[in-house]
């Protein structure tokens, strides 16, 4: 295993009964990277994240954490890995306090030390004044916050993440991955985040895998993504003219960054290396034809995601 | 070790800080002392005639309208063990809490068995309260101490009281793990109950009286009914319990089969020592003993191996 991994999956297979949830993966996460993981429901994210943790074991293949074989050594990956699942739940009828004690006391930490370190999490999750309140007081976002809090306290080195901004405003939702970009860049934590909110993971993740079917179809930084699909291009121009000449084509693929460019109906699809717009506006305004609509995009996550699953 | 300590000592502060904790020992505080009442008032009329057990009667005796304490605890026994287990393992996977908990360096069975272990300690912690109110109040209202034999029988009891409960508990902690609603694990638990405590004795009789008439029946016939009845009914935990801790706290009842025969024939008693002796009891109840023992261990282990083998996720 490679030391700057710190989730090593070989051949990972998961199967319940007929059902193949994971399928053959491989997979590799730095250590100290924000890495996104998406997939549409029945992917195998839950799947692979369970295997991760120990919580479920594979059918075939193997997969560390931080070197240790999650199989055989659940106790010392749970040790260093936190998890805040989808649908986080605390004793509601307990204080955040109460509630990070039980779980500071799971993880063996001193007892003369607990208060100290709950302190420590309160604070960096902005909850420190609610740290005497019911669980069953707090919003969604505050919960949210108090699960960070909750698996900052054994000092993980990793944490995984399933959903962290589901259900909350987008003020919250910024808040959320404002505190995991500073954790990640401030403690070195390496983070893995599952979500649907493809806008807000590019924000965050600068690396992303792309599961479907249990089947890792897409891996890389988000650029290098959308270049393979945008065949090596970094932009994408949507135009919409009333016609669309040929003339106005072969000026247009002419342009000196433009990379490819394909037509249909009314459509031009342009993929190039830079911003050409005002180029192509300049061209159609000569060739006399109207255009309704020009629209650029930069390999977008959502756009990626779209493709690959358009694809598949 | 630690981490089952660590859940134990969380789950023994929800009970007693929970409603449901205060209802019943409420509940069971009430019908105890209004029990002990009338079997105070009764011994004391009785007194002189009442073999050395004196003491023992405190929890035997009942009144025109109010049963025994004995009657009572065997019937709140399975209620505290089903209302202490029914929710164990599902309401903690509907919070979203087992996702989160078992993502903790714990071992899963630490859960389950934390849980299982504040349930019987809560139970035990109720019913040796009880037990020792009553003592002290019998203590001071009849004036008479007890021996070291009836204080052998008293603790034999409570440990016997504490396993019927684990039993239930066992068995409501198995319908937590398999069902995700906690509704239906404590409404299927209930069931049981009802179908043990009320039906089974039903059936039993039924059974006995259609395979062996009562009409114009023989002696022969008439034991021959009481033995299939008896049968039966020895399937149902309530009775194994029931059995055993009648013989443990009526050392004068005597032998278990001859007490029936008894009633025809006065003269079968007198062929049995009376009262018998504490180990001769445990020998009389050895068989239901462990049969409790085994039921009980047969549901908590069913449901640990059903939890242990669960995969658990968040949604």
């Amino acid at each position: 295993m490679n030391d700057n991994n710190i989730i090593s999956a070989r051949n990972l297979t998961k199967k319940y009964d007929k059902h193949l949830a994971v399928n053959d993966l491989t997979i590799n996460i730095k250590k100290g990277e924000i890495f996104g993981l998406l997939g549409p429901n029945g992917a195998g994210k839950s799947t692979f994240i369970l295997m991760a943790l120990g919580l479920t074991e594979p059918t075939s293949g193997t997969i560390r954490v931080a070197g240790f074989n999650s199989t055989r050594e659940p106790l010392k990956v749970k040790r260093i890995t936190g998890y805040l699942p989808e649908r986080i739940g605390f004793y509601e009828d307990m204080t955040a306090r109460s509630n990070l004690a039980y779980t500071a006391e799971l993880n063996r930490i001193p007892y003369r030390e607990i208060d100290k370190k709950i302190d420590e999490v309160l604070e960096i999750v902005t909850l420190a004044e609610n740290k005497k309140k019911l669980v069953k007081t707090f919003s969604k976002g505050m919960k949210q916050r108090l699960g960070i809090a909750d698996v900052l306290i054994k000092d993980p080195q990793l944490v995984i993440f399933d959903e962290p901004t589901e259900g909350l405003d987008p003020k919250v939702a910024n808040q959320v991955l404002s505190t995991i970009q500073d954790l990640n860049k401030n403690r070195n934590i390496t983070f893995v985040l599952s979500s649907h909110q493809l806008n807000l993971m590019q924000r965050v993740c600068p690396r992303v895998g792309i599961l479907s079917s249990g089947k890792l179809i897409g891996e890389g930084s988000v650029e290098k993504l959308g270049r393979r699909l945008f065949g090596g291009g970094k932009y994408r121009i949507e135009i919409e003219l009333e016609k669309v000449t040929d003339s106005t084509v072969e000026k247009i693929k002419k342009l000196d960054k433009v990379v490819s460019l394909e037509k249909t109906g009314k459509h031009i699809n342009v993929i190039c290396n830079g911003d050409v717009r005002q180029d192509i506006s300049r061209i159609i305004a000569a060739e006399g034809v109207l255009m309704t609509r020009m629209e650029m995009k930069q390999d977008a996550l959502e756009e990626i995601y779209l493709r690959y699953f358009k694809e598949e | 070790m630690r981490s089952i300590l660590t859940v134990y000592r969380k789950e023994l502060s929800d009970h007693f800080s929970s409603n449901r904790f205060l209802i019943l020992l409420g509940l069971i505080y009430v019908a105890g002392l209004s029990s002990t009442y009338v079997a105070v008032s009764n011994i004391r009329d009785v007194a002189s005639a009442l073999d050395e057990h004196v003491f023992l009667y405190l929890f035997t005796t009942g009144g025109d309208v109010l049963p025994s304490f004995l009657t009572f605890i065997s019937f709140f026994i399975p209620i505290i063990g089903i209302v202490f287990g029914f929710d164990a393992i599902n309401s903690e996977r509907n919070s979203g809490n087992l996702s989160r908990l078992l993502s903790q360096p714990i071992y899963r069975d630490s859960v389950i068995n934390g849980k299982f272990l504040a349930g019987i300690t809560t139970l035990a912690i109720i019913i040796s309260s009880i037990v020792f109110i009553i003592a002290g109040i019998g203590l001071f209202s009849i004036g008479v101490p007890p021996s070291s034999e009836e204080i052998l029988r008293i603790f034999f009891f409570i440990m016997i009281c504490v396993v019927y409960g684990g039993l239930w508990m066992g068995l409501s902690i198995l319908f937590s793990v398999t069902m995700n609603r906690t509704a239906a694990s404590i409404l299927t638990a209930i069931a049981i109950w009802i179908f043990i405590m009320f039906f089974l004795p039903i059936i039993a009789n039924a059974i006995a009286n259609a395979m062996v008439p009562l009409d114009g029946a023989s002696m022969a016939e008439q034991i021959r009914n009481y033995t299939i009845e008896n049968s039966i009914l020895r399937v149902s935990p309530s009775t194994l319990f029931s059995e055993s801790v009648l013989i443990l706290l009526l050392p004068s009842t005597g032998h278990l089969q001859l007490s029936v025969v008894s009633l025809a024939t006065t003269d079968v008693s007198s062929m049995i020592i009376n009262p018998l002796s504490l180990s001769q009891s445990l020998l009389q109840v050895w068989p239901q003993l462990v049969a409790i023992v085994a039921l009980a261990i047969i549901c908590f282990a069913a449901s640990y191996i059903v939890f242990m083998r669960q995969e658990i996720r968040s949604t």
